[in-house]
């Protein structure tokens, strides 16, 4: 084989590699990024339709309540409450009162219907994004008392 | 005092390593003897140093001297003695010394066994090793010294986290960092080489068995942390692309590129450019991954401000690494010429093909892994890459892997032709298709991907096996068939073993939560598991619910699993110790969720879980690194530096 032939077939190869594994990337990544929303942000309609998204923030003291295998309890910021649904195991840490992620699509009716709950770490250990949910409702409602 | 002791000797190890590092980098670069000879002392002293401090610190924590601070975080009077010592490396300070003392382990085993190596190289590699180990010794002394004391003793610590209570934590921490750090010795020997001028076959030669030494222990990390995920977090999953998985993985998944593309530069003198790139990247993600998860950053990047002096040096520490090996490349790549012309169709096009592929995995995982970072430091928002993300890029780029894998086995170096290869090849493809097909049917309800696996399965066992016997058959002599012939052949079986697990885990696993009172039975996979029991115990430093399950099929009863719900005295957490019945084709497997309702015969949630063939996932790592291991020990790597700069010599003449 020619030799211009052998680097035009090596660097065609890994264009069409390099094309390939991009387009593979963009096309998983787009359809398997679930984004961070806040209570207040899903009490304010900015939660993605039709799509899994993640909320973040308080499993409200006293709202857990069990049917069977399906909890349901609300995740708040402390501004807004989320009612969420949950059939199935939940975490060891996942206590009232503390911090959680729950993963999951947001039905017709407002309520949302978790596939994945998080509760990691140790029982004093915040979830950032939790946290972070709290720190912004803690904000907005700083600037719109006066 | 003690405590002291350890601190006073781990400055004394930083004036050691910088003295190793800068006399010896530079004796080996002005051929001055006087100073190449402290190299060797320098990295055993170096060790004991580090071996001392880390004893002192195993010391404060099997004496419970909660006045220094990092044993007060970690450990507790009620915590068992080995767990005591494991506590040692459950935080941020104590992997650092961890991390130190793998490093001059490292160091002090290259002082030892590279008799055969030219004195001016060996200089050189203790030298880099020992400026490494002067980074870790500032990051340490500078931000994270384990050994600062309280001003108010606290009467008890804060305990060792319950996760981290485990048989599997002693070793999982130690075994994977050994890893980690060991990517540092090929990286040690690239920089050598660049510094040299010299990157030829017999530098390939010394640092391959280094390589492969360093990937065998990240395998055996690997396999165990995710072993220990298994049976430790108690919900049957056994990897969930978390960052602080991928953090490991990335260095293995470039660990492999490397001890291959090492492999054509030894035999062929080719890729040297590409193989020290690959050394250079290995080693920094190593770098990458042991500061993103001990730093905190990868929970949030806003991790960093909670002790700013940390993420500041870990970039600065990176950025010197990174920037400083890849401006030294740069400086001296052009001047390093591939010897020797390969066909398209060669060993060497298809090992490179398999680099290429191995690389752009790497490159998807750290781009899933970062993402969430980048967007957030870029304050566009907070988001996560799921599990999902990882498999859709990362299944398709291995099947190509698996499939070349064997093609490249068979094809001969410099030149081959498709027609020869299809020939010999042919009847292998054709089994391992049927064979492929023939075992998804036979294992449950057909699926393409399962076919497609297996197949892979197959392709690769069969194509091993038909060159062991053609060794077998055609050679005059098996016998002095090299050892490194076996272990290729062991490792790569190693992998088929562990695709098979994964397969048909992913495949055919039953999972189902149901809600258990005393005498429900449920059925999984065959199995009936009826619980029969629930009761408490009391261990050495918590409670625990038990629940007896017994567990039987078709009418007989097999054994009884106790499953436990902990809750530990210190911290009141709750841990779900699963019960797991193993054997070859299967587990099964019981954990106790929460408490459904109380009385008379409270009612408990459950997971059960059928798992076909999962403990195949281990095993084949087991294999992989028993390979590794054959590959490393083969007897050309230990032979005098006289015969093989004769060979090397002898090699130059006929090319």
């Amino acid at each position: 084989m020619k030799r211009w032939k052998k680097r035009a077939a090596i660097i065609g190869g890994g264009v069409a590699a390099i094309g390939i594994a991009a387009a593979l990337v963009l096309n998983a990544l787009n359809s398997n990024i679930a984004l961070y929303v806040t209570p207040s942000e899903v009490a304010a309609g900015k939660a993605p339709q039709g799509q899994a998204f993640r909320i973040g923030g308080l499993v409200k003291a006293g709202s857990l309540k069990r049917d069977n295998l399906t909890v349901h309890f609300i995740v708040t910021d402390l501004v807004q409450d989320i009612p969420v649904a949950y059939t199935g195991i939940l975490p060891d840490l996942f206590k009232e009162g503390k911090g959680a992620v729950v993963q999951g699509r947001l039905g017709a009716d407002g309520s949302f219907t978790a596939s994945e709950v998080l509760a990691k770490h140790d029982e004093n250990y915040m979830p950032p994004e939790a946290k972070h949910a709290l720190d912004q409702a803690q904000k907005n409602k700083g600037t719109e008392k006066p | 005092m003690i405590p002291e002791l350890g601190h006073f000797s781990l400055i004394l190890a930083l004036f050691v390593a910088l003295a190793l590092g800068v006399l010896s980098v530079a004796g080996g670069q002005q051929g001055r003897g006087d100073w190449m000879a402290l190299a060797r002392p320098g990295a055993q002293a170096l060790w004991l140093l580090t071996a001392f401090s880390f004893g002192c610190l195993i010391y404060a924590f099997y004496t419970n001297d909660f006045s220094v601070a990092y044993v007060a975080e970690h450990s507790n009077s009620k915590l068992p003695g080995i767990y005591r010592i494991a506590g040692v490396w459950g935080g941020h300070e104590g992997s650092l010394l961890l991390w130190l003392m793998m490093l001059s382990s490292w160091m002090l085993a290259v002082s030892i066994f590279s008799r055969q190596l030219p004195d001016a190289m060996v200089s050189r590699v203790l030298g880099i090793l020992g400026l490494v180990a002067v980074g870790f010794l500032l990051f340490m002394l500078v931000t994270s010294n384990p050994f600062l004391r309280l001003s108010e003793i606290p009467a008890d610590g804060r305990d060792l986290n319950p996760l981290l209570q485990d048989p599997g934590l002693v070793i999982h921490p130690p075994m994977l960092y050994m890893g980690y750090v060991g990517m540092a010795v090929p990286f040690a020997f690239a920089i050598a080489a660049l510094l040299n001028g010299r990157l030829d076959a017999a530098w390939a030669r010394w640092s391959r068995p280094w390589a492969t030494a360093a990937w065998i222990f990240l395998t055996l990390g690997i396999a165990l942390g995710s072993w220990w995920a298994y049976y430790e977090l108690g919900w049957g999953g056994w990897w969930f692309w978390d960052p602080v998985e991928n953090a490991s993985f990335l260095p293995w998944l470039v660990g492999t590129a490397l001890i291959h593309s090492l492999a054509v530069t030894e035999k062929r003198g080719l890729f040297r450019n590409w193989t020290i790139v690959l050394a250079i990247t290995a080693f920094s993600l190593s770098l990458l991954g042991t500061f993103l998860v001990r730093s905190g950053v990868l929970t949030s990047v806003h991790a960093f401000a909670s002790d700013p002096r940390r993420g500041v040096f870990i970039l600065l520490f990176l950025s010197v690494v990174v920037g400083g090996s890849l401006t030294l490349f740069a400086l001296r790549a052009s001047k390093v010429r591939s010897g020797g012309a390969f066909a398209l169709v060669s060993r060497e096009t298809l090992l490179l093909v398999n680099n290429v592929l191995l690389a752009t995995a790497a490159a998807t995982v750290l781009l899933g892994t970062l993402y969430p970072l980048i967007v957030d430091a870029l304050n566009l928002g907070k988001l996560s890459v799921g599990p999902p993300y990882f498999n859709s890029v990362f299944v398709p780029i291995m099947v190509p892997v698996l499939l070349f894998m064997v093609i490249g086995s068979y094809a001969r170096w410099k030149n081959d032709s498709v027609a020869e290869l299809a020939k010999k090849l042919r009847p292998v493809a054709i089994l391992s298709v049927l064979l492929g097909c023939g075992a998804t049917l036979l294992a449950g309800a057909w699926s393409t991907l399962v076919a497609l696996a297996l197949t892979l399965v197959f392709w690769i066992v069969l194509g091993s096996l038909l060159q062991i016997y053609r060794q077998f058959k055609d050679t005059v002599n098996w016998r002095s068939t090299p050892l490194s012939f076996w272990g290729m052949h062991v490792a790569h079986i190693g992998i088929a073993v562990c695709v098979v697990g994964i397969t048909m885990v992913k495949g055919y696993e039953t999972e189902k939560d149901v809600r258990m009172a005393v005498g429900d039975t449920v059925l999984v996979g065959g199995y009936t598991f009826r619980l029969t029991g629930i009761h408490e115990a009391a261990g050495p430093n918590y409670n625990a619910d038990v629940g007896d399950v017994e567990l039987s099929r078709d009418g007989r009863v097999l054994r009884t699993l106790h499953l436990e719900k902990r809750t530990y005295f210190s911290s009141t957490m709750p841990m779900t110790e699963a019960a797991i019945d193993t054997n070859l084709v299967r587990d099964v497997y019981v954990s106790l969720g929460e408490r459904l309702e109380g009385g008379a015969n409270p009612a408990w949630a459950m997971r059960v879980y059928h798992k076909p063939f999962v403990v195949w996932i281990w095993g084949g790592c087991l294999l992989m690194a028993l390979g590794g291991t054959m590959a490393a020990l083969d007897r050309r790597y230990r032979r005098r530096a006289a015969a093989s700069a004769g060979a090397v010599a002898a090699k130059g003449a006929v090319a």
